[in-house]
């Protein structure tokens, strides 16, 4: 919202608004106190893994008609949802014990309810797994990226305005793939053929050139449209903020496919080498998506400390 | 109460023309094997989506077999190819969801290869009968907050 900039200023005309936390100072009590449907919509960001944030989006859900899950976190886990790649135990442990600049010798940990000087205090649940909002909550629409782009924001608000919202469900952002729009599609070979895919860590894409052509992992194949293609234009090969376009069922497994069609390798192990190029799968292919993913988690074993 | 063994299931996509004809031909030949395996014919086992791999594990089954063509034998002359491109790209994906490699299995399986076939189902069961089920939703519920 704050990235419309001026626009903000007819936004404010047209609208009023009644809860924006990191602007203009209301508090839960006045939003428990809204009638419902006082609200016409909600734009809720981040993805949920605190009791906080549940008892919050349920509050929002309840008062507003209308709830927009806004940005990568809401739509699809976004970058927190990295989070299912460990657990909650192994999350603790990194934070309060085990790491390199923690000093914590009697093994505090955050507890729900403490006692301190006579006061009850309370902290919120940290929940075991990151959840996209609508694994919580009815959502009406989404608003994709990390951020969404001040004109897709500005799209969505006059909708709203107008009363010409899309069918409920719907992405607002287009459904053609990030390749349509990108400037560098004319630059595509007839055969993209990748005999080792590079990394951004270790070396550094030619701008003018498409960047899965030289065998960076680019995204764009199996990513909405919509962004402006800031990231491209910023020499960085895209990374899926915009979540999956719509026949895709599942975003990573998709550019899975894509990446092993375009892999030159003629025998198992040139195939496995290819493979083995590629750095962190999970972390490229579902940076923003995992919570939403068909496996939605990583298993990991965990010791029963109790 | 007797002992109940487990039974494992798999998805086996079986590419028309090679493999799922070796399948067959186990069938007609009655050769014995376990019926643990649930065949589902694609025209190619480079049309394997590693998408329907990942949805056969995350909706039960205990492992997924890929058959098709013996490299150079494709119908499609490079359908195989992508399938074995593909392959361990997916198994280095599934090492990170904490899937065992086991419950994934990519095999040339010729039109006469009944035999390999069955060999093939069987070695598998056996496998996944010693690994125990996979049995995601478990895992998943063992590892997230039930909201």
């Amino acid at each position: 919202m704050v990235d419309l900039a001026e626009d903000i200023l007819k936004v404010v005309e047209a609208v009023d608004i009644a809860l924006w936390p990191v602007a203009l100072d209301f508090k839960l009590k006045d939003v428990q106190a809204w009638e419902p449907g006082e609200v016409t919509v909600a734009f809720i960001n981040g993805a949920v893994r605190l009791s906080e944030q549940l008892e919050w989006v349920k509050l929002l859900r309840e008062k507003c008609p209308v709830v927009i899950a806004f940005g990568s976190c809401a739509h699809l886990g976004g970058i927190p949802g990295l989070g299912n790649y460990v657990t909650r135990e192994q999350i603790l442990a990194n934070k309060y014990h085990n790491s390199v600049t923690v000093d914590n010798p009697e093994g505090t940990l955050p507890q729900p309810e403490a006692s301190q000087n006579g006061y009850d205090l309370e902290l919120p649940a940290f929940f075991k797994d990151v959840k996209p909002l609508d694994a919580v909550i009815d959502v009406d629409y989404y608003l994709p990226g990390c951020p969404p782009p001040p004109d897709l924001i500005f799209q969505a608000v006059e909708a709203i305005l107008k009363g010409e919202l899309p069918p409920k469900g719907s992405v607002i952002a287009p459904e053609k793939s990030l390749c349509e729009s990108c400037r560098l599609n004319e630059t595509k070979p007839e055969t993209l053929s990748i005999k080792e895919f590079k990394r951004v860590a270790t070396s550094t894409p030619d701008p003018d050139e498409c960047f899965l052509a030289q065998g960076y992992i680019c995204m764009g194949p199996a990513t909405r449209s919509g962004c402006g293609e800031r990231c491209i234009n910023g020499n960085m090969p895209c990374r899926g903020c915009f979540g999956p376009t719509p026949e895709a069922m599942d975003m990573g497994a998709k550019m899975l496919s894509t990446l092993g069609s375009l892999g030159e390798a003629d025998t198992e192990e040139e195939s496995q080498a290819l493979a083995d190029s590629a750095a962190d799968l999970v972390g490229t292919l579902y940076r923003f998506s995992l919570p939403v993913s068909l496996l939605q988690r990583r298993y990991v074993e965990e010791e029963v400390t109790q | 109460m007797a002992h109940e063994q487990f039974e494992p299931k798999i998805v086996g996509f079986l590419c028309r023309w090679c493999s799922y004809t070796g399948a067959d031909l186990a069938g007609t030949s009655r050769m014995q094997y376990p019926a643990s395996l649930s065949a589902i014919r694609v025209m190619c086992s480079g049309r394997v989506d590693p998408t329907f791999v990942v949805k056969a594990l995350a909706d039960g089954a205990d492992g997924v077999l890929i058959a098709g063509c013996h490299p150079g034998d494709c119908h499609y002359l490079e359908g195989n190819y992508k399938a074995m491109r593909r392959y361990p790209l997916l198994m280095n994906l599934l090492d990170q969801f904490g899937i065992e490699r086991e419950r994934v299995r990519l095999e040339w399986i010729s039109a006469s290869e009944g035999e390999q076939f069955a060999e093939v189902v069987k070695d598998m069961t056996e496998e996944l009968r010693a690994l125990g089920p996979l049995d995601w939703d478990g895992r998943k519920a063992a590892l997230s907050e039930a909201i």
